[in-house]
Formats: structure tokens, C-alpha cells, sequence
């Protein structure tokens, strides 16, 4: 049932999805319900706090935690949205994550193409290099890489110094989720264009660059939702206006952490990004989490 | 430790569906193949030299780091052999926040396993809303683990935290340094935000496997009699251990690699209660300068996460072929 399933996650669309769950059984009582209900308060509960909080002034939120904005305040969200600080790590956080998702969809497509149907000596060989770096965490290589990009390439505190170890250290995977895609498009297909007289490269971008539309997707927005997350590579490379919004949260927790109001309403316009990002692109993420997992 | 990807990353390849080599077509010349060896660079070649610089180089700089005494200038040029190693391995800073790291690995898998595979169950069942719960589930995962983390530092503040408030209206005074403050309880704090924010995944993981489970066995069943837990514990449980079994495994790589949510929730605080073996390692690189103590200590965690690997594959994932055959064959699922 393994291998089969990658592929299956973006070839699938709409409904023919697979039939409803086999093994769901059992209807709801109220005790399923309460249950239900109890899961989502202690899992939205405290980003639900957060984002009411942020309404809330600091000695409302002092003389009764657990209570609701009354009245509703909206400085905090206007302190927030006019310093000219959030919209700067805002644009870092998503150039970072346009180049990091725009490198990994590029050069992982292109490096799985071959690796997919090509037949060459050492095809396998090289495929095995970068499912090695599968074992590799960015963790692992983090002093050295902060060494190469701050010194050897004089790259440290700039877009690019962050996103092109990220797009490397996502590129394993990609390889990994991207090649059996572009191995399930029919022989025949590039059977029929090379008669026509295209060469494959001029398959590759005229029939697998079209045809592989929903991996792509789903590794693109592994890699977008990645880098936008991503804190450990940026702490260590950018300093000051080039920080990205997790740089920022932290700082501003950390500067003002007597500010629960202030910290609340910063998180949670951080967070809606990622949030809004996830809702519209749920299904591939999810697809692609499961995909990568049941392989 | 960001997780999204990088938790996943953990899993071995999809082994290929079309490997086999095919017999027809061998290159007729050898321009031929000339021409394929280009268009393979061609293709190749920028994500292989992206993947060489920026992956392969700095693993081996970090292990040729390790065998110096750097202080990060002037050349590699104090090489002390295995010191570093010794120094890190003796060093109980790092041999706690290697049992920070055993004390996470074990407790997510022990605290997350059960709840994620109740709370699926539970969505599994014909519920309104489900499609909506399963979202809200989701929601912890895909917020950063920085964020959740600066939320929940507020929320656990001590005494003025909302967590604080709720616990003494209850009658349970938090402690006076505050969760986090307090060394007795700051890794346990730790190990509720990380389950807080990774059970949604284990619940996703395990919610695809129940739906891959055939309708048939759990019908059969029914109309034997077999009531609703039966039906769980005898069929889909057992039928969902593969599932479980990645699922382990990936929590466990990325509980070894924790790091945003201990930097911002305590910095290994307090009294190096709660360091792990990334914050250590980063603070002896970034704040000490002990470039060569770093990189000893991240090629230990690589080895330490490359030999849980091993071993699980060996011991535990090694039964799963023993498992898909008994997929195939769901009559013999007991």
C-alpha cells in the first residue's frame, strides 16, 4: 500500500477522493460531543485568548486573566499595525519564503526529472545523496553554516543568505515526494512527444512542468509554510531590520513582556498569515504530511 | 526544529514503483549518452551543487570543527583529537540536556500516542462538524513554534497567567516562581506546549490511518456483535500500527532536535533545567565561541538521532512488512 501513496496525494482532486472513512462507525452522543467540545476549547483556547487579549488593555487583562475585553480596545492592533518595524519583518519573512519556496520547486523539480526517467549509470547512486540528507537536521550543521554564510559568502543579515540553506536543507524531501510524481506520467506521453519531434528537454517543460502541477504544490507549500516558521537559521543569521517575524515576536515578548496585551496583539497578527495560508491550502498540506509519512 | 517539513523529513523514501530497469532502448552511440550526461547536469546539477554547499559541506566543516580548539578566527590550526568530544561527553550540562532530550523523546511519545488516538477515534465517528473539528485540531501545528511558545510564556506568567488564575480558582495554587520557574516543573511545562502543539498532527496522522482501514473487516464485525470498543481494540488499533509506528518515529527525530520552543519558553532555564542538546550546542557556538565544543556536541546529537533511527528501523518498523501483509489479508487481524 506504501509506495503508491505519494502520487496519489495531489493526483487525487475533488471528489474522487477515496470513499468516505470505511472504519468510521458509531454516531454521536452527548458524551462524544462534550468530549468533541472539550478537545476544541484546549486546542483554540489559547490562541482564542491571544487574539482576545490583544483587545484588552494590560490592567484589564491584570485584574481578571480569565475574563473578556471589556470594553473592547483597539490600540494594541493599531500600535502594531503602525510601526513601521511589523511591515519590515513582515516583507522579510516573505521574501525569505517566495525565494526559499521558488528555489526548492525549482532545482527539486528539475533534479527529480532525470532522477525519474532517465536511464543512466549512477541514476541510483545519486538519488541515494540526497535521500542522505534526509538524516541530516539543519540543527546538525548549524555553526558551520552560519560560518559560511556570515564569512566565506559574506551573506549573513540578507534574503538570500537564509533562503538558500533552507531551500538546501528542503530539498531531500522534495526530491523524495516529487520523483514517484513524475515517474507515474505515462510512457507514452513522452513516447508520443519525442515522435513529435520535442526533445525531452523540451518534454520536461511542455508536458511534466504542466503535468506535475499538484506535487509541486504540495512540496511548495511544505517549503513556504517551513521557511515563514523557520527560527533557528534566522536568529543566527539576521540582525536588526532584516529580522523576520518570528525574530520579531521573540524580541518583543522578550523586550516587553510586562505588555501581555501588547505581546498578544503582535502574535496574533503574526499568526494570521500562516493561518489564512493553511485554511486556503489545507488540503495539500495535509495531503502532503500524510503522503510523507504513510511512504 | 521548525517542525512542518523538516519532522516529516525523518521518513524513509517511498521505495520506487518503477525502478526495474527497462530492457529496451540501450544508447545506440556515444554521442548519445554524451548528450544525456549534459541534459542530467543540466537538470541536476543547481539543486546538487545548492545541496552540496549548503548540506554536505557544513556537516563535514562540523565535523572537521570538532577535532580543533577554535575560537572562530584565525586557521584551524589547535588540533586536539577526541578533547572536545571528552569535554562535552563529561560535561553535565550537555549529559543533562541529553536527558532532557530521552525525557521528551518517551513523553511526547507516551502522552501524545494515547490522546492522539482517542481524539481520532472520536472524529472518526459520524459526528456533525467533523470536518471543522479536524481544522481546529490542526490549527496548533501550523502556527509557529515560536509563536505558541511567546503565547504560552504569557499564559504560564506566574500568579497574573490566565493558567495561574484558572488553576487557584480551583483550589491548585501554581508554584510561586511560576511553571516555567520553577526547576521541579519547567520541563514538564515544556513537554505540556509541545503537546499542546504537536497533538494535532499525531491525530492527523492517525485519523488518514483509520480511514485506510477496509470497511468490510469493521462490517463484518458489526454484524458479529462486536460493540463499538471492541471493534477499536481488537480491529483498529492493531491495523493502525504502521501508522503508529511512523508516527513514533518521527516524533522521536524531532523531540531529539528540539530547540525554538525551550529557547523562547525558559533558554534551558532555570538552573539548566530545561537545556536540550540544540540550545546547548548553540549556546556554546553563538555565546561562547567554542566553535570546536559545539560541533562536538552536533555531531553527538547527529549520532545519537542517526542510532535511534537505526535501532527503530531494526526493532520496531522491521515488523511493519509482517504488518502490511496482514493488511492485505484483514481476515487474519484477529
Amino acid at each position: 500500500m506504501s509506495q503508491l501513496e505519494v502520487p496519489s496525494v495531489g493526483v487525487r482532486r475533488g471528489p474522487a477522493r477515496r470513499p468516505r472513512p470505511s472504519a468510521a462507525q458509531g454516531g454521536g452522543s452527548p458524551l462524544v460531543y462534550a468530549a468533541a467540545l472539550l478537545v476544541v476549547a484546549l486546542t483554540l483556547g489559547p490562541v482564542l485568548y491571544a487574539v482576545l487579549g490583544g483587545f484588552r488593555t494590560n490592567a484589564q487583562i491584570a485584574q481578571s486573566p480569565a475574563g473578556l475585553p471589556d470594553p473592547w480596545v483597539f490600540d494594541n492592533y493599531r500600535r502594531v499595525l503602525t510601526t513601521s518595524t511589523f511591515w519590515r519583518y513582515a516583507l522579510n519573512s516573505t521574501v525569505v519564503a517566495v525565494i526559499t519556496t521558488l528555489l526548492v520547486v525549482v532545482l527539486g523539480l528539475m533534479a527529480a526529472y532525470p532522477l525519474a526517467r532517465y536511464r543512466f549509470p549512477g541514476r541510483e547512486a545519486l538519488y541515494v545523496v540526497f535521500l542522505v540528507g534526509l538524516l541530516f537536521p539543519a540543527t546538525v550543521a548549524i555553526i558551520p553554516l552560519f560560518i559560511l554564510v556570515t564569512r566565506d559568502l559574506q551573506m549573513g543579515n540578507t534574503w538570500w543568505g537564509v533562503a538558500l540553506p533552507q531551500a538546501a536543507f528542503a530539498l531531500p524531501m522534495t526530491v523524495v515526494i516529487l520523483r514517484p510524481f513524475l515517474m507515474a506520467i505515462p510512457d507514452e506521453l513522452e513516447e508520443a512527444a519525442l515522435m513529435d519531434g520535442a526533445s525531452r528537454i523540451g518534454f520536461f517543460f511542455r508536458v511534466v512542468v504542466p503535468l506535475s502541477g499538484p506535487g509541486t504544490v504540495t512540496v511548495g507549500v511544505l517549503a513556504f509554510v517551513a521557511s515563514w516558521n523557520a527560527y533557528l537559521l534566522p536568529l543566527l543569521l539576521l540582525q536588526g531590520e532584516m529580522k523576520t517575524l518570528p525574530l520579531g515576536v521573540a524580541d518583543y515578548s522578550s523586550q516587553y513582556s510586562s505588555d501581555t496585551a501588547g505581546v498578544f496583539a503582535f502574535t496574533t497578527i503574526a499568526m494570521i498569515p500562516a493561518l489564512v495560508f493553511f485554511l486556503a491550502m489545507q488540503r495539500r498540506i495535509v495531503g502532503g504530511l500524510q503522503g510523507a509519512v504513510k511512504g | 526544529m521548525t517542525v512542518s517539513a523538516e519532522r516529516v523529513t525523518g521518513v524513509g523514501p517511498p521505495p520506487d514503483p518503477v525502478t526495474r530497469p527497462r530492457p529496451r532502448r540501450r544508447p545506440r552511440s556515444a554521442r548519445r549518452s554524451v548528450r544525456t550526461a549534459l541534459e542530467v547536469l543540466f537538470f541536476v546539477g543547481p539543486a546538487l551543487a545548492l545541496f552540496l554547499v549548503f548540506v554536505v559541506w557544513p556537516i563535514i566543516r562540523a565535523a572537521q570543527f570538532s577535532l580543533y580548539r577554535w575560537k572562530g578566527f584565525g586557521p584551524l590550526t589547535d588540533f586536539v583529537g577526541l578533547d572536545n568530544y571528552s569535554a562535552v561527553l563529561h560535561n553535565e550540562v550537555f549529559t543533562d540536556a541529553f536527558a532532557h532530550n530521552l525525557v521528551i523523546v518517551v513523553g511526547s511519545v507516551l502522552v501524545q500516542m494515547p490522546l492522539g488516538l482517542a481524539i481520532a477515534l472520536l472524529l472518526n465517528r459520524r459526528i456533525r462538524g467533523q470536518g471543522l473539528l479536524r481544522t481546529v485540531v490542526f490549527v496548533p501545528y501550523v502556527l509557529a513554534e515560536v509563536i505558541a511558545s511567546v503565547v504560552w510564556l504569557q499564559l504560564l506568567q506566574p500568579e497574573y497567567g490566565v493558567v495561574d488564575s484558572l488553576l487557584s480558582s480551583v483550589g491548585i495554587p501554581g508554584p510561586e516562581q511560576g511553571w516555567l520557574g520553577t526547576p521541579d516543573y519547567a520541563l514538564w511545562t515544556v513537554l505540556v506546549v509541545l503537546t499542546w502543539k504537536y497533538l494535532g498532527l499525531a491525530v492527523l496522522l492517525f485519523l488518514a490511518g483509520l480511514q485506510g482501514i477496509p470497511a468490510d473487516v469493521v462490517e463484518a464485525a458489526q454484524i458479529d456483535g462486536a460493540s463499538w470498543w471492541q471493534i477499536q481494540r481488537r480491529i483498529t488499533i492493531p491495523l493502525l500500527g504502521p501508522t503508529l509506528r511512523v508516527w513514533a518515529f518521527l516524533s522521536m527525530i524531532g523531540s531529539l532536535q528540539l530547540f525554538d520552543m525551550v529557547w523562547i519558553l525558559t533558554g534551558g532555564g532555570p538552573a539548566n533545567s530545561t537545556t536540550s542538546m540544540a540550545t546547548f550546542l548553540v549556546t556554546e557556538g553563538t555565546k561562547r565561541h567554542n566553535y570546536g565544543i559545539a560541533a562536538a556536541a552536533s555531531v553527538i546529537l547527529f549520532v545519537v538521532a542517526l542510532a535511534f533511527a537505526l535501532l527503530y528501523q531494526l526493532l520496531v518498523l522491521r515488523r511493519d512488512t509482517h504488518d502490511l501483509s496482514r493488511l492485505a489479508r484483514p481476515g487474519s487481524a484477529r
